[in-house]
């Protein structure tokens, strides 16, 4: 299916397309939204789609359901450069890149265990981004480096 | 710029702040041991909360405290604390900040400084958080080093033992690559430098690895030993044939360059027999000794900022 079909046949009406993922990240990205045990929500989930820009990439379509900024970085952490576009009535509203932050705070927990942040109740673990390429972050505090596997596995 | 400076992780400070401080623990050195006539610090209290206890760390901060002439008061251990009673590190922080001009901190949790710090309007020292950083154990490493073999560039430096869960060694290497070194990191395969530190010093500096502390002795200035501990192995006849290996041998030492030195961050076992104690590049008794000026010289930048 090429990218101009696909977006023709599967308009929505409102809500949420995420286009750019890089292959194989789409199951992922739903199981970081958690929406895949959410049956109030239909979504429509596309893989290994011939693209221009990336070779192959994944799509996903999530009725009725925009996302807030928090969910936002969290892709951004396992799918940077994905396209997303709010759609309200069948009209674009919004379409932007996501990107990462320099500082990633308060969506994901440190790695390490023995990590003050992850003692302390009330602190909420922040990270600075050290690469995008391979994607690497450092805890503020106990200065773990985490990189893509174990990123995917601390997000909360 | 020092003034009320924490000071949290050794990659907080630049090379030049680092030899700041080595200058000024040089001047410090006469004072160590008789104390400071001015007493500059006369009208500061530092606080030691040792969450763990490490009698050399803490005793050697008070002395250093008390050398310039301030007082010190603390804990070295949990008994009859608020922390036994379930206080939170934050809160203890809080309080203890009214309390005192400036925090040093031993704790068990990986960032513990590193909170406390956003918590305190005084400076805080990290005295050691759990496997993370010790800042100050690495600042009179160096000092050591430069103290004992002069300008820390262009020095060849090993690292022998355990060189996995080792902080001391983590922690230096990495303040190491910063300036012009060669690292040599000579261990058995199970205790070798985690991958992400050999990667970051990588990026700097010439790294070695090897398991033959005989092929490179001669390569060295400085040999710093660290002791391998008998729990890391399940197979105690491992253990044995592996500790073996890198006991610290008179005829190896004579290989050495004639500058060679011997480090250790102390405690010992048998890694360093008592025979080579006598020997002039035997010098982790007079590293150890050099934690008082080395402390000294950061109570004074931090609290005096001058």
């Amino acid at each position: 299916m090429t990218e101009e079909k696909m977006l023709k046949v599967e308009k929505i009406r409102r809500g949420t397309v995420i286009d750019h993922i890089p292959v194989g990240r789409a199951f992922k990205v739903l199981k970081i939204l958690k929406i895949s045990s959410d049956p109030g929500v239909t979504v429509s989930v596309a893989i290994h789609v011939k693209s221009k820009k990336m070779g192959l990439k994944d799509v996903l379509k999530i009725e009725d359901r925009i996302l807030d900024s928090s969910e936002l970085n969290k892709i951004a952490l396992i799918a940077e450069g994905a396209t997303i576009t709010i759609v309200e009535d069948y009209d674009v509203i919004k379409k932007f890149v996501v990107k990462l932050p320099d500082i990633i705070t308060g969506i994901l927990k440190c790695s390490n265990s023995r990590c003050v942040s992850n003692v302390e109740g009330s602190i909420k673990p922040s990270f600075t981004l050290i690469s995008k390429n391979p994607l690497t972050i450092k805890c503020h505090y106990c200065e773990r480096e985490m990189e893509t596997d174990e990123i995917m596995e601390s997000i909360s | 710029m020092w003034l009320n400076r924490d000071i949290v992780s050794i990659g907080d400070f630049s090379v030049e702040e680092i030899m700041e401080i080595i200058e000024r623990a040089n001047k410090m050195v006469p004072y160590a041991s008789s104390g400071h006539p001015a007493r500059p610090l006369s009208d500061k209290i530092v606080a030691t909360l040792f969450y763990e206890p490490s009698t050399r760390t803490r005793l050697s901060f008070e002395s250093a405290t008390m050398r310039l002439g301030g007082k010190v008061l603390g804990f070295g251990s949990l008994e009859g604390s608020s922390v036994a009673k379930g206080e939170t590190l934050s809160d203890t922080i809080r309080i203890v900040n009214s309390y005192s001009d400036a925090i040093v901190l031993r704790h068990p949790s990986e960032g513990a400084a590193r909170l406390a710090s956003e918590f305190a309007d005084v400076p805080v020292i990290n005295a050691g958080d759990g496997a993370g950083q010790h800042p100050t154990q690495t600042i009179l490493d160096i000092f050591t080093i430069w103290k004992e073999v002069g300008p820390v560039n262009g020095k060849s430096i090993g690292f022998v033992g355990d060189l996995k869960y080792g902080r001391t060694v983590h922690s230096l290497s990495k303040a190491l690559s910063m300036f012009d070194v060669s690292l040599f990191f000579i261990s058995p395969e199970e205790l070798r430098i985690p991958k992400h530190i050999k990667k970051d010093i990588e990026r700097r500096v010439p790294v070695k690895e090897t398991k033959n502390l005989d092929e490179v002795i001669e390569a060295l200035d400085v040999l710093y030993v660290t002791r391998i501990q008998k729990e890391r192995f399940p197979d105690l006849e491992e253990y044995k044939r592996v500790a073996g290996i890198y006991v610290i041998k008179p005829s190896l030492i004579s290989r050495g360059r004639k500058n060679l030195i011997v480090m250790h961050p102390l405690p010992r076992v048998d890694e360093i027999p008592s025979e080579i104690d006598n020997l002039p590049q035997a010098k982790y008794f007079k590293q150890a000794s050099y934690g008082v000026p080395v402390r000294m010289a950061i109570l004074d930048l931090i609290l005096r900022g001058e």
